[in-house]
């Protein structure tokens, strides 16, 4: 069942285009993470999801309209907006009581579950509780919520490592299963490598990528290229190409390359997987109108990962 | 068996039933109760007006009994105007406090959840913007009248049990204070006038307040506040007549003047007959006015994110 349906979504501020265009199609069971620079529409477009905002174009979220249908919705669907919007002046036991007065679907059981396992206290006020502590609440609190949909727009951020690491565990752990849709936006993208099951790029309110991890494990390889064989590595049309403490690391899309293989990469130098982080900054400076156009190698392509 | 499979439907209905009934009350009686929770000085300005008010009353008791060394016995006329008085003033007092309560409440009600960020909180839950600004409405209209009027009787008959101790083996005859007081009938005076002037009369008020609330990206105070002044100044200078003060000064007094809370209970009782007050016009144009100001502060919540 398709969870999330975009067909040319748009939103524009003023003069501003935030969302130029945009088509996704999100099916349940999977964890997706929307990945962009700031400003790149990352934002309006979970608020257009969430029916926090107005748009223009098709949108359907679990079948309905987002923006005529949000109190429906919002028994479904629910998010975590941003680190630290729980209300300051409420009481951990407070919020547990509202959310269970309001919420059909919050399992008031589950919710103490979680708070058991960490050092939270009952009737500590938000504001008495550290960032990492907040964080903590509020995912509890939204994962004994039977939703169909959870939308994390950068739910970790200013949380140090430890929390960072936490937060992702349990996600995982306590409450993804294949009946639940996770969409999360983060700069950590590390972080999250392990968790996603797709990954989309948006830059400028378009999407310039959109892939399963199985795709991009099977397709993009990223050589690091033995010296002597630098001439003859370029000469495969790498993707992208940058430069770390003396070596040269390409990368390579296997679509792109007509009779090459995995093997014939391997002879130029040591294989991997590229990261999210090294595929975004390829994909982002690839993209027709930036600094290098597709296909383009060689110094083009080292002045940009200079940068 | 059989029981199970007829007690199976039953609970499928229940169930279905459920959350309908659900999505009426219990989010708007949760709502209030968060309100009473962030806003404490709901219920905390009102009785610490009355304690100091009973403290007060003591302290005059006390001198009272002082004075009247010597010029006993007082009559009960005396006695009953000694009290009405206190009476009178002890309710405008806690009244007078709700009210300001109130007009502060109303102004932060919709502001400050955007200024914290946690309307962001409270829009991931299945709660409608309808319900939030009625919520935030019934905390003027309905919770502080029904309150001040609970403390302003608590206070009065604490006044009478003190009055009667201090007054005690003075002279002064307490049962006539007791029967003079006719307790239930000027409280049923006050309940009604609390309702039918606080909740219905100065209902287009608060709207107002909340309006401004829901819109103002800054200093609502100064937004409320000033554009009735600007409107009465141009229309001076303008026109030369003051329409919109006099507007302004027949909702803030009442319809009519004995509609003043200090009047005397016979003629307040008069000019109170529900007849009379329910075929004033200006009521009813209050109302569609309190409507039109609630409907554009539930629109624009949908649209107001943190600022």
């Amino acid at each position: 069942m398709t969870v999330i349906e975009a067909r040319g979504l748009r939103k524009a501020f003023g003069t501003t285009i935030a969302l130029d265009g945009i088509n996704l199609q999100v099916e349940e069971g999977r964890i997706l993470g929307l990945i962009g620079p700031n400003g790149a529409g990352k934002t309006t477009a979970l608020n257009a999801i969430l029916g926090l905002t107005p748009y223009q174009g098709e949108l359907k979220v679990l079948g309905r309209d987002p923006w005529t249908e949000r109190e429906q919705l919002m028994r479904d669907v629910c998010f975590i907006a941003d680190v630290a919007v729980l209300p300051r002046w409420i009481r951990v036991s407070q919020a547990l009581d509202y959310v269970a007065g309001v919420h059909p679907r919050f399992d008031r059981a589950k919710a103490e579950g979680f708070l058991a396992k960490t050092t939270i206290k009952r009737d500590s006020k938000v504001r008495e509780l550290s960032k990492g502590m907040v964080a903590q609440l509020h995912l509890a609190l939204v994962m004994a919520i039977d939703a169909r949909l959870l939308v994390l727009d950068e739910p970790t951020l200013g949380l140090d490592i430890l929390y960072r690491k936490q937060f992702y565990d349990s996600l995982l752990n306590d409450y993804f299963d294949r009946s639940h849709t996770i969409v999360v936006t983060t700069h950590q993208v590390e972080e999250i490598q392990n968790v996603l099951t797709d990954l989309m790029f948006i830059d400028r309110g378009r999407i310039v990528f959109d892939s399963s991890m199985e795709e991009i494990e099977s397709r993009y390889l990223e050589v690091t290229v033995r010296p002597e064989q630098l001439a003859a590595a370029r000469a495969l049309r790498p993707i992208h190409e940058r430069q770390v403490l003396g070596r040269t690391i390409l990368l390579f899309d296997l679509m792109m390359l007509d009779h090459v293989d995995r093997h014939q990469l391997a002879a130029l130098g040591d294989v991997r997987t590229p990261s999210i982080a090294d595929l975004f900054v390829a994909v982002l400076e690839n993209k027709p109108g930036n600094q290098t156009a597709q296909g383009a190698q060689g110094a083009q392509g080292a002045q940009g990962a200079a940068r | 068996m059989s029981t199970q499979s007829n007690s199976m439907p039953e609970s499928f209905d229940s169930q279905r039933i459920a959350p309908a009934a659900m999505s009426a009350t219990r989010p708007l009686y949760w709502s209030v109760r968060r309100e009473l929770w962030e806003y404490r000085s709901i219920y905390i300005a009102p009785l610490a007006a009355a304690i100091v008010f009973l403290f007060g009353f003591f302290i005059s008791m006390v001198s009272l009994r002082h004075r009247m060394q010597g010029a006993w016995p007082l009559d009960s006329a005396q006695g009953r105007d000694v009290f009405a008085t206190r009476y009178e003033l002890a309710a405008a007092l806690i009244m007078g406090t709700a009210l300001i309560v109130g007009i502060f409440y109303s102004l932060d009600a919709l502001y400050g959840e955007r200024r914290d960020r946690s309307i962001l909180f409270w829009k991931s839950l299945p709660v409608s913007d309808l319900i939030t600004v009625l919520s935030k409405l019934a905390i003027p209209i309905v919770i502080l009248p029904l309150l001040s009027f609970a403390i302003t009787i608590a206070t009065q008959f604490t006044m009478l049990l003190l009055g009667s101790i201090m007054l005690l083996g003075s002279g002064v005859n307490i049962a006539t204070l007791w029967s003079e007081a006719s307790f239930v009938h000027v409280s049923l005076v006050l309940l009604y006038h609390l309702l039918t002037v606080h909740g219905l009369w100065y209902a287009p008020l608060y709207g107002w307040l909340l309006l401004v609330s829901a819109w103002a990206p800054r200093a609502p105070f100064l937004w409320a506040f000033l554009p009735p002044f600007v409107i009465y100044g141009v229309e001076k200078i303008a026109f030369n007549t003051a329409h919109f003060l006099a507007m302004l000064q027949y909702r803030l007094i009442g319809p009519g003047d004995a509609m003043a809370p200090h009047s005397a209970p016979p003629d307040f009782m008069a000019t109170l007959i529900p007849t009379h007050f329910f075929s004033t016009p200006g009521l009813w144009t209050g109302l569609a006015v309190a409507a039109v100001f609630l409907f554009a502060a539930v629109r624009l919540r949908r649209y107001q994110g943190p600022i």
